[in-house]
């Protein structure tokens, strides 16, 4: 054992047990995995990736690239990142992990938002300077540091600090941040990523998984301290070979001495302050090696000043057991490397800083800002602990307490104006330390042949590999990076970035300066894909939307398909039934009897306005402004490229009042399509929009008895005329039944508010209509050829393309798209168009997709004529046989072609694409009926979160409540301020609850599910999905933003929040709160 | 993740909207050769540096309007 008998900080009263490629191994709370091997000799960690050579501990932070290990599920880890835990099991590996894809990860990340004045990234000396200093100036501060606890390199340092401990300065200062109400301290927090806008992205390691924080800053200080480096010289991979400054870490913080006998290599002073911390641990110091010309003095230890490292020795097992420097040679199991530091400019760099070359420093060093940024302490190059906490303070007081206004978020600080004061009679504490003298120059060690003189030590490469790749001719790090892999590894290159550029540099002949450094990206620390995901994973990892009867559809056996974030029910399987099967009969009810299909899905729009007509007129390739009140006309929308976007049934439901309806996946960019043109082009337009596709649950009624249903269901509709609209009771509540056929038979489309849906559905099956799903819906369209939007359609095809000639108006002057119909492409006659395709043989099947060829091709050589490909196909009940659609050019009716998909050809003639009923005979079904003789069933009214009241009961706790608000009638406002509700937008409000409605308010009572959540817990629920700044003092009492993935409007109650969401994702959202209580 | 003004909601995040590209450009169909309208239909400046372009809070108070943003840094400045 290696451990010392006291001094660090670890607890020796307490044992943790862990193993070691399964050898049992004791440790102490307050290890690293790192120390704690280190402590019980374990020299060997692992192996390196290329070469198979042994390697040791080499750093005591994240910068680690040798000591990797597996630990559980985690396949790479490095062992320097790692807190002991009793139980803990890490096994070695070769350079690279591997992921257990049976390993058991019962982990729970997630996510948070956060917003703050001043955010400080490291615990350390200036960062602890630069909250307080922040703080006391009254900012909103966040301080990240990824230690378990704070002080930076203060922890790993014997300084003192006005003649105490400086640890004992640490406790004074986190005393007072804590007395700071404003202030929060993060520790075991890496901040991994620095983007746009002063956004950073921090990861805080929990016990029961990472949290992944945003953080939003008005400014920005980095503390983020400095990385001490090694240089390349024979043999300086061999275990026993360390960082200094780790080495002194080892002794300091975790008791532990890290070798018997030493040479220390000290390129930098920092090698000196090591030697002695080592001696006072109990090391020998067999020599100092500085290759400056004059070494510093150390008691009784020979100093070879002018010299350099020239080699190493190793046992049979690869372990150091001796260092040349020159014709002298020192037994020793340790080499303490003090190359000097680089400034961790990582967070700076990915921010789009500007770093430049520090000669006295020989580093990279910040230079020009690009966001609301500072880098203070040794990260800006200013080492020392004093000089650290004043540049701290003063950046703290100064992000706190900007001077100059409006420059948003990406005011760069002028440079070097770090030299005042600090204000506010802050205490800078006077330290014992020396003042450091330049480091030497050296980056490479010229001996022998380079191929054990390593640049990386994660990837293996050697100084030969650099020179090879120089000898190639490149002269840029970034291709010398591609080339050798140097810094691609699990570090980044945080430990060989600045020996590539320096031995490169030595290569070429040129600066370091002008060699450069490769980009800094994120993540600054590896992070796992649990982590990123967060909750987002399972049932949450996309919202998925269910309409009002999705529970009976669930019940009934429905086989379900996503659509958009839908879940539709495909096809309703009897028992044992396949899916064609399935498919053949519920298209047989619907040609034969009645079935029905919940349509809720389709996109519905409620138009108003006195120039709702005339807007339509311009959307719409056909006439809107004519269309009868009380009828429906379908319709076609172009882009300005005259392609198809959408298609539906809009109905006129007064002079200045239109509902349509959109396909189920354009719903919301058609909603946005509208709004766009209203308000960027045609603002002098009186009309508004209003989403109703969650307020209206819709069932399609189909087939020829379909009359005995409406009969039953909706009396006041029965005498519908084909294309026209009753507002009539449905089932007793008030309701919509819109007379229009996608299935070319006698069909309705019965509307009724979300929260009767499913009692509608219900009923409608209770009358005799058999279920059917999406699938038969799309035979029964394309038996009568009617295009979908998305299959037939792909955005390169124009309503002409399609057939529809006849609905695009040749007398308005102007519609969206109109001007590019007669663009020479858009007019040209070769396009291709629509037609139907009949096998040869009636009982073969054409794929979707297959490709159009003409016969004579088959066999021949390539190239091919590509005619045109298959765009729907089916086996039809109704036809006996298969059929498909095709989109193809220069083809007409009688051709003779060839569908070729995969191995396969299946010959095929065109047809017209209308197969079924093409003289529309059927669209009025059986008149005759008998009298109905069932009973009415019972129209209930059932919240979408319904299923979730007695989850939210259980799920209570003293910090946080869940509920759903009892149903109250809501109305959407657009235009005049009603005077009462919220406020939504410039010209758009909701109103809740008991008022008498205006003549235009929008009633969208079942649009919107509203749940409670309350308690003093509530607030930390709510950042871990809700990207605002909900600070009391900002939030403005409700807005509309994103909750999870999901759009909601929140609104702040006295003891919490309300968040009213979209009824289809009522689910979603209670299922996202119910996972956010647990915590 | 860039943060955006709205003009009614104050700052949020750039996924709480949809990008609407260049602004200013108008749509003219009259009068309009075959090669202008391809124009309107087509082509939008991608410059570096300072653009004028338009944001939809999509998932906010579904306003549109315009900034101008440097398409190299990321600053974002009320459009004059
Ligand atoms: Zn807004």
């Amino acid at each position: 054992m290696t451990r010392l008998a006291r001094g660090g900080l670890v607890d020796r009263s307490v044992t943790l047990s862990f193993s070691f490629d399964g050898r049992p191994m004791e440790g102490h709370p307050g290890d690293t995995l790192a120390s704690a091997l280190l402590a019980n000799g374990v020299r060997v960690v692992g192996h390196s990736v290329g070469f198979g050579r042994p390697r040791g501990v080499f750093s005591a932070g994240p910068e680690e690239p040798n000591a990797l290990i597996r630990v559980g599920a985690d396949p790479m880890l490095a062992a320097t990142t790692v807190e002991l835990y009793d139980g803990l099991e890490a096994w070695s590996l070769r350079g690279k992990g591997r992921v257990d894809l049976d390993a058991h990860d019962d982990r729970r990340c997630d996510k948070g938002y956060l917003h703050c004045d001043v955010l400080v990234v490291g615990g350390g000396p200036a960062g602890l300077a630069a909250a307080l200093g922040a703080g006391a100036a009254g900012a909103r501060v966040i301080l990240v540091d990824d230690q378990p606890r704070l002080g930076g390199d203060l922890l790993n340092s014997r300084v003192r600090l006005d003649g105490a401990p400086a640890l004992d300065w640490v406790a004074l200062v986190r005393a007072r941040l804590r007395s700071m109400a404003d202030v929060r301290v993060f520790s075991r927090t890496t901040a991994i990523g620095y983007y746009d806008h002063n956004y950073v992205v921090a990861v805080e390691r929990r016990p029961r998984g990472e949290r992944l924080w945003h953080l939003r800053a008005g400014r920005v200080v980095l503390a983020t301290g400095a990385h001490e480096r090694s240089l390349a010289f024979p043999g300086n991979d061999r275990p026993g070979v360390m960082l200094a400054s780790a080495a002194r870490t080892y002794a300091n913080r975790y008791g532990v001495r890290p070798g018997r006998r030493a040479v220390v290599f000290a390129c930098a002073d920092s090698g000196y302050e090591a030697a002695r911390d080592l001696l006072a641990a109990g090391v020998e110091i067999a020599a100092v090696v500085d290759p400056r010309p004059r070494g510093l003095a150390l008691d009784g230890v020979e100093v070879l000043a002018g010299q350099v490292v020239t080699g190493t020795t190793a046992d049979a097992g690869g372990l150091l057991t001796g260092v040349l420097a020159g014709d002298r040679s020192f037994e020793a199991d340790l080499l303490a490397v003090a190359g000097g530091w680089n400034p961790a400019v990582h967070l700076f760099s990915q921010s789009q800083g500007r770093t430049g070359f520090d000669e006295d420093l020989q580093a990279f060093v910040p230079r020009a800002s690009a966001q609301g940024e500072r880098s203070a302490g040794a990260c800006a190059g200013r080492y020392g602990t004093p000089e650290a906490i004043e540049d701290g303070y003063t950046a703290g007081h100064q992000a706190a307490t900007p001077m100059s206004e409006g420059g948003g978020s990406r005011v760069p600080e002028s440079e070097g104006d770090s030299s005042r004061v600090p204000e506010g009679g802050f205490h800078v504490p006077v330290s014992d330390e020396p003042a450091p003298r330049p480091p030497a120059a050296l980056w490479l060690v010229e001996q022998g042949s380079g191929d054990h003189s390593f640049a990386d030590l994660h990837r293996d490469v050697t100084v030969a590999d650099l020179a090879r790749a120089a000898g190639t001719g490149m002269r840029s790090v970034e291709h010398v990076k591609r080339y050798t892999t140097a810094g691609t590894g699990a570090d980044q290159g945080k430990t060989s970035g600045a020996v590539v550029v320096g031995v490169m540099s030595a290569l070429l002949g040129a600066a370091p300066g002008q060699v450069g450094t490769t980009t800094y990206r994120p993540p600054y620390t590896p992070v796992s894909f649990a982590t990123l995901a967060g909750r987002d994973r399972g049932t949450l990892s996309d919202p998925v939307r269910t309409t009002a009867p999705h529970a009976s559809h669930v019940a009934r056996g429905a086989v379900f398909e996503d659509v958009g974030q839908w879940k539709r029910p495909r096809y309703f399987p009897r028992e044992g039934e396949t899916m064609e099967q399935a498919v053949l009969r519920e298209c047989h009810a619907a040609r034969t009897a009645v079935a029905a299909m919940d349509a809720s899905t389709l996109g519905k729009i409620d138009i108003r306005g006195a120039d709702a007509g005339e807007f339509l007129d311009r959307i719409y390739t056909n006439m809107y402004s004519t269309l009868r009140v009380g009828s429906c006309r379908y319709g076609v929308m172009c882009t300005a490229d005259g392609m198809v976007f959408d298609d539906g049934t809009t109905a006129r439901l007064a002079d200045d009042h239109y509902l349509m309806t959109t396909t189920t996946g354009n719903a919301a960019p058609v909603l946005d399509w509208l709004e766009e043109w209203r308000q960027t082009e045609w603002p002098d337009l009186d009309v508004s929009f209003t989403s109703v596709t969650d307020h209206w649950a819709t069932v399609a009624v189909a087939g020829p008895h379909a009359r005995e249903i409406i009969q039953v269901v909706a009396p006041g509709a029965l005498d519908l005329a084909f294309m026209t609209y009753a507002g009539t009771d449905v089932l007793g509540v008030p309701g919509r039944v819109f007379r229009i056929s996608f299935s070319g038979e006698l069909a309705y489309e019965v509307n009724v508010p979300w929260w009767y849906g499913r009692s509608l559905w219900d009923t409608v099956l209770d009358l005799g209509a058999v279920p059917y799903g999406t699938e038969t819906m799309h035979v029964l369209r394309a038996e009568k050829g009617f295009a979908i939007v998305g299959q037939e359609t792909d955005g390169t095809v124009t309503p002409q393309d399609l057939g529809m000639s006849w609905l695009v108006s040749k007398r308005k002057p102007d519609f969206v798209g109109k001007r590019s119909h007669t663009r020479p492409d858009t007019a040209r006659a070769d396009r291709k168009h629509l037609v139907g395709l009949l096998t040869d043989d009636p009982a073969a099947f054409v794929e979707e997709g297959a490709q159009l060829v003409l016969r004579m091709y088959v066999g021949g050589d390539a190239p091919v004529p590509m005619l045109g490909h298959v765009t729907s196909s089916y086996p039809s009940a109704a036809l006996g046989r298969s059929f498909s659609l095709a989109m193809a050019r220069d083809v007409a009716v009688g051709d003779r072609l060839v569908a070729v998909s995969g191995e396969t050809s299946v010959p095929v003639t065109v047809v017209e694409p209308v197969f079924y009923d093409p003289g529309n005979t059927r669209r009025d079904g059986r008149q005759a009926m008998p009298a109905f003789s069932g009973v009415m069933g019972e129209c209930r009214r059932r919240s979408p979160a319904e299923a979730y009241a007695a989850r939210f009961a259980a799920a209570g706790s003293e910090r946080v409540r869940l509920r759903e608000v009892p149903f109250e009638r809501m109305w959407e406002v657009r235009g005049s301020d009603p005077g009462t509700g919220l406020r939504l937008g410039p010209d758009w409000w909701l109103v809740t609850g008991d008022v008498q409605a205006g003549e235009s308010w929008v009633d969208v009572s079942g649009q919107r599910t509203v749940l409670e959540l309350t308690g003093p817990g509530a607030l930390d629920i709510l950042i871990t999905g809700c990207p605002i700044d909900l600070h009391p003092s900002v939030f403005p009492g409700h807005a509309q933003t994103l909750l999870g993935k999901t759009t909601v409007l929140l609104e702040k109650i006295p003891d919490g929040y309300r968040i009213y969401v979209r009824s289809s994702f009522a689910s979603y959202v209670s299922e996202w709160l119910l996972s956010a209580t647990e915590g | 993740m860039m943060l955006i003004e709205c003009p009614h909601c104050g700052p949020r995040d750039e996924n709480e909207f949809r990008y609407g590209g260049q602004a200013g450009v108008s749509y003219r169909p009259e009068d309009t050769s075959d090669e202008e309208w391809a124009g309107y239909v087509f082509l939008r400046d991608n410059p570096k540096g300072w653009f004028h372009e338009r944001w939809f809070h999509v998932h906010g108070c579904r306003t549109w309007f315009s900034v101008e943003r440097h398409t190299l840094t990321h600053e974002i400045r009320k459009a004059p």
